[in-house]
């Protein structure tokens, strides 16, 4: 057999010996037999040296491919063999996509807080700060003041929870706060929303609730327009339900503005062509308003010959119903999990 | 108010569509709550409109549509008994076709022989109202033989024609009906039902409403003023009038009608008191509803001979009305059979011999007229408007008449109405009056000039009207106006007691004008300063962070009961806050809400409760006030902003993954308090002390702010949770004053340098005595270690062998980074040798060898 021969023969038997190896052991034990210092291909490569000389460099040519092929093989099962043990590790298990995730717990606000801080959101924008004034009042601030004298008939539009103490009571609209602001604040110019709660004495249903929110807005200066507050609702209600929204403005009757008026806003889940929500109108009301009444600015120190000014309240409560349809406004209070976890 | 619009069009043109009136008059502060469609079909914009079929129950009055080739006015030819049914008559009627039709009915009304009334008659396949079902369900008329006798069509009663549930006999209709008329023309009509604001009590009337509609649509009125004829002998030789307390009685006219006979009312007034609402009763008492509700006037009826029998038996020969306030304990009968006992806020109609009427509220029972009345005196005034609210409200005798009379009835109007009062007494009754009225008017009604000029209503409305634009929006409402220089000064008409300063005709010219028409522009006003509401934005900080550690925001009500707060001292009940200590509501809705909260642990207790039934888990937070009446300011009592966190249930929720299901604890709700006060900043200032409270167990501290308390966090003690039906998981609670945190929202946290040197970690096991807490030791290992520590972790807490007894041991795991060097092994080393040494020296601590 020629040496060439024995080359090839050899060459063929170590791809063969390395197609059995299996793992980085097999493969280690082969590459200590084939291409370790004193492996069978070293040794074919020292056979140069008892070649004739004439032989030597043809040998050498021979044996140098031989000794390149047999490294390359050995580094490509090396390769092979790491990328089947990572598949043979990823594949492992059994793996199922659609099995329920790790999920931190997660914390929500309460629809009625989201709501009132997307409105003082908008408001913001507008140059509108936020004031905070008291829960408990006295008949003076929620009533007098606002210019519903005792014995007026639109008290009889508030019932009201009256404390033990005389002349004490639970706030029946955030409207109390016009005067604290106004006499806090004067001579400057006001531009406030007022959030909080107020309670009413009515029987818990489905539509009225003995507590709920308000979020009054009050504007006062030198140059304040029904028409100033005509944008800045329409302003407000685009921002909230989406432009474009239509706003209606009824006359109507509140004893601390003149004029006043409600606010109904097109439907936003039927689009005005008439549905259960809006009670077949085509339009839902959200809002109060009005210019402040001459005497409520005197009651807040602003004479009414100098200053004007227009004031507007609204239930977030309500608004969240709209918005999430809502059908009963006890959920907000009960704080069902039920309920809450759905915001 | 309803409001027919038949009899709304006798006093203003209507040219407008239904629908469209209907959207004016809201507009314009005429809240139309309702639109009753009587026997006609409503316009096509009406949304709600669908098609009725037979089987259908409807609601509300005005129920069906009257088919106009079906049901028509009809006249009876003659009628004739059944021949096989003694109750049941045959009856033939002419409805303006070509042949008449015979029927046969049940009515009672219709006797045989009659012949010649006006009817409502239906053919076949007209809709009506089913006679004899519960509801109002509609029906399909079909012809068919009653007892052998072919039926060929209906005569109507109220009830089948959807009118009302009058069902005793057919309607009856005038004598001037005109046969074959559609009967929907004749009498079908639309029904406005108007909410009343306040101060708009001049449109609880027709008339009133008609007003409102000229001066909105622009179209004219018909309204003349009421006059009567009358004849001697004169009113003043029946009766005198006296107003002793005219504060609160302004105006009290009086007429006599003689002559009378009591009979039901024409068929034409019966219809329209239906229509508005009322019940018909007879001729005289249905003309003082029916003026109330064309004029606004409420008048008051008295049996004339019952008065004179009353002065007569205290030997006077003259009645004489006297107007004065009730004497304390007064008792007095009213015409529904109640002894009344009175006050002397109370103002009282009288005679000589007693009171006879509570003024504007109700009418006596002796002297109100009956069927055998033949004389009256009619009483038309005007009393002061509050007094009478509170009568009405007191006595709890809301009508119609105190409803008005509460809002207040002008003086002018009280002649008006008392002559068209008289006037419709005698025509239906037959009667005459007796001349002259009795009138005694000690406060006349002022007329209120107003000023108002073009600048006025640019600077509170934002439009520019010209002085003739303003005038000609005021003489719409009747005002009478005058211009002097550039001021327009505007009277109301006398019907209106509203208007007395300048922003009540702001009010007038932007409703006729059109608050739709009234531009929409942006604030052009000075910007006013700017401030920050630190306790809101604190607060939305808080719920933000709160949110963040998981945990959902609650809204509970203020209100709780003592009840509950009692609860929470299960140990001494008689600790717990007194009735003093709470405001108290003298109007609960239900002893479970009785008082507002002093804080809300109680709140969260009461939420969890109720939610424990559906689940297992809570982690719940509310920002919101307690209300502490004995650190109030006069008589209100302090608010007190307040955060409260409640937690129980299984740390993480049970699932196949297999997570933490150890019960929440004390450390839980520690652990949100950390988290909470290390994002504003405020953990360096925080201790917690050991020191337990009326609602929790052991374990619980004090939380400490700079050495202030600020509040509570703790488990809930187990007398507590039975208390409250929570279950036998650890309930963990924090409740914190969130004032003292504000200083923190309000300064920028400092960034500390990140050192690129690498840092050392050293571990650190240290047995101390169990009263040592541990947050005593690590602090004074940060004091010790200076600022080459970067963190400081407990790892470990361990008692048992080979540790003491009455010792535990605290593992802590350090980590030292300097800004400015790389630190060494000996650094560390030096370092822990420092601390040890320390922690030895001041607390006995020793070392623990691995
Ligand atoms: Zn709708």
């Amino acid at each position: 057999m020629s040496q060439h021969q024995e080359l090839i023969q050899l060459q063929a038997q170590a791809e063969n010996e390395l197609a059995d190896a299996r793992d980085e052991k097999q493969l280690e034990a082969w590459r200590i037999k084939w291409l370790g210092r004193k492996g069978l291909v070293p040794a074919a490569v020292k056979q140069i040296g008892s070649l004739p000389k004439e032989e030597r460099a043809a040998y050498g040519q021979a044996v140098n491919r031989l000794k390149q092929a047999v490294q390359a093989a050995f580094e490509a099962r090396r390769q092979q063999l790491r990328e089947d043990a990572m598949a043979a590790e990823l594949y492992a298990e059994g793996f199922d996509p659609t099995l329920p995730g790790r999920r931190p717990q997660i914390g929500r606000l309460h629809p009625s807080s989201a709501t009132m801080r997307e409105i003082a959101h908008i408001f913001a924008h507008m140059g509108f700060e936020v004031y905070t004034a008291r829960d408990v009042e006295t008949d003076e601030y929620n009533f007098q003041l606002l210019n519903f004298p005792k014995g007026h008939p639109a008290r009889e539009m508030q019932d009201t929870f009256h404390t033990t103490v005389p002349d004490v009571l639970l706030r029946t609209h955030t409207s109390p706060g016009q005067i604290r602001v106004m006499r806090e604040r004067y001579p400057e110019p006001i531009r406030v929303i007022l959030p909080g709660k107020c309670y009413r004495y009515e029987q818990v249903t489905a539509r009225s609730e003995m507590m709920f929110h308000q979020v009054e807005g009050l504007v006062v200066g030198k140059n304040i327009t029904f028409a100033d507050l005509k944008g800045t609702l329409q302003a407000f209600v685009d921002q909230l339900f989406g432009e474009g929204r239509q706003l209606r403005f009824r006359a109507s009757h509140f004893p601390f503005t003149e004029p006043s008026a409600e606010v109904d806003v097109d439907c936003i889940l039927c689009g005005g062509k008439g549905c259960r929500v809006c009670k077949y109108t085509g339009w839902l009301e959200i809002l109060g308003c009005g210019m402040v009444h001459p005497n409520v600015l005197r009651n807040g120190g602003y004479d009414p010959e100098e200053w004007s000014g227009y004031a507007f309240g609204m239930g977030p409560e309500r608004i969240a119903m709209l918005l999430h349809g809502v059908d009963d406004i006890r959920y907000f209070f009960s704080n069902d999990v039920r309920f809450l976890e759905q915001f | 108010m309803r409001v027919p619009l038949s009899w709304l069009k006798e006093y203003v043109d209507i040219t407008l569509p239904v629908d469209e009136l209907e959207e004016r008059l809201t507009l314009a502060g005429l809240e139309v709550a309702n639109v009753e469609y009587i026997g006609v079909e409503p316009p096509a914009s009406v949304r709600f409109k669908k098609q009725i079929k037979p089987g259908d129950v409807v609601t509300g009055n005005g129920r069906i549509a009257w088919d106009k080739e079906k049901i028509f006015v009809g006249q009876v030819v003659n009628v004739e008994k059944h021949p096989d049914a003694d109750r049941l008559t045959l009856v033939t009627v002419d409805y303006g076709a070509e042949e008449t039709l015979t029927v046969v009915t049940g009515a009672p009304n219709l006797k045989p022989g009659d012949s010649g009334q006006k009817v409502a008659f239906a053919t076949a396949g007209a809709m009506l109202i089913d006679a004899y079902a519960d509801a109002f369900k509609v029906r399909k008329l079909k012809p068919g033989k009653i007892r052998g006798i072919l039926s060929q069509g209906m005569v109507c009663s109220e009830r089948e024609l959807g009118l009302s549930d009058e069902h005793e006999g057919i309607i009856l209709l005038p004598d001037d009906a005109p046969v074959g008329a559609p009967l929907a023309d004749y009498l079908g009509d639309v029904v406005f039902d108007i909410d009343i604001t306040p101060n708009m009590i001049r449109i609880a009337s027709i008339i009133g409403v008609a007003r409102e509609v000229a001066a909105i649509t622009g179209a004219d009125l018909h309204i003349t003023m009421p006059a009567w004829q009358t004849s001697p002998p004169p009113a003043d030789d029946y009766a005198d009038v006296e107003i002793i307390d005219d504060d609160l009685c302004h105006r009290y006219t009086a007429s006599i009608i003689r002559d009378v006979s009591v009979q039901p009312s024409p068929f034409w007034m019966q219809h329209r008191l239906k229509l508005i609402g009322q019940r018909p009763i007879s001729n005289l008492v249905d003309v003082t509803n029916y003026v109330m509700f064309e004029w606004g006037q409420p008048l008051h009826a008295f049996d004339y001979d019952k008065l004179l029998a009353r002065a007569k038996a205290i030997g006077k020969d003259k009645v004489k009305i006297i107007v004065r306030r009730a004497n304390d304990g007064e008792k007095f009968t009213t015409l529904d059979g109640v002894e009344r006992t009175l006050d002397a806020d109370v103002l009282m109609i009288c005679d000589e011999a007693g009171p006879i009427a509570i003024g504007g509220v109700m009418g006596g029972l002796e002297t109100e007229v009956s069927d055998e009345t033949r004389n009256v005196l009619l009483e038309s005034a005007a009393f002061e408007f509050i007094n009478v609210r509170q009568t009405a409200k007191k006595l709890k005798l809301p009508s119609e008449a105190a409803y008005r009379f509460s809002r207040g009835v002008p003086p002018r109007l009280n002649p008006i109405g008392n002559v068209r009062g008289a006037q419709l007494m005698a025509d239906l009754g037959g009667g005459d009056i007796a001349q002259g009225m009795i009138d005694d008017y000690p406060r006349p009604q002022p007329v209120i000039e107003v000023p108002v000029t073009a600048r006025d209503v640019q600077r509170w409305l934002g439009i520019d009207l010209s002085q003739d634009e303003i005038i000609d929006i005021l003489q719409r409402l009747e005002f009478e106006t005058r211009v002097e220089d550039d001021v327009i000064w505007g009277a109301a008409p006398w019907y209106r007691l509203d208007v007395s300063i300048t922003a009540d005709v702001l009010e007038e010219i932007a409703r006729i004008y059109g608050y739709d028409a009234i531009p929409e522009t942006l604030l052009a006003d000075e910007l006013p300063p700017q401030r920050r509401n630190w306790a809101w934005e604190l607060e939305e900080r808080l719920r933000d962070i709160l949110v963040a550690a998981g945990l959902q925001e609650t809204i509970n009500y203020s209100m709780t009961s003592i009840e509950n707060y009692r609860k929470t001292f299960p140990d001494n009940p008689e600790d717990a806050p007194g009735p003093e200590m709470f405001v108290t509501l003298a109007n609960p809705l239900s002893q479970e809400r009785s008082v507002m909260r002093r804080c809300l642990g109680v709140s969260a207790l009461e939420n969890l409760q109720r939610n424990l039934r559906y689940t297992d888990r809570m982690a719940v937070f509310e920002i919101g006030l307690g209300y502490r009446p004995e650190l109030g300011d006069g008589v209100l009592p302090k608010e007190i902003r307040l955060l409260a966190i409640a937690l129980t249930g299984p740390r993480e929720p049970g699932d196949w993954l297999q997570g933490d299901d150890s019960p929440i604890d004390f450390f839980d709700a520690k652990g949100v308090l950390e988290a909470l006060f290390e994002r504003l900043g405020a953990s360096d200032d925080v201790e917690y002390r050991a020191e337990s409270a009326h609602i929790f167990g052991p374990k619980a501290a004090g939380v400490y702010l700079k050495g202030q308390k600020i509040g509570n966090v703790g488990e809930v003690h187990p007398k507590v949770r039975e208390a409250f039906d929570l279950g036998d998981r650890p309930v963990a609670l924090a409740g914190l004053q969130i004032a003292p945190l504000i200083p923190y929202i309000q300064t920028k946290k400092k960034l500390r340098a990140i050192s690129n040197f690498p840092a050392v970690k050293e571990d650190i096991a240290l047995v101390v005595d169990e009263a040592i807490p541990a947050g005593k030791v690590a602090a004074l290992i940060r004091q010790t270690a200076g600022a080459n520590l970067k963190d400081i972790r407990l790892f470990d807490v361990y008692r048992g062998d080979p540790i003491p007894p009455g010792k535990k041991s605290l593992a802590f795991s350090l980590t030292f980074q300097s800004p400015v060097k790389t630190l060494t092994d000996k650094d560390a080393s030096k370092l822990r040798r420092k601390i040890v040494g320390r922690l030895s020296r001041e607390i006995g601590a020793e070392l623990r060898e691995a």
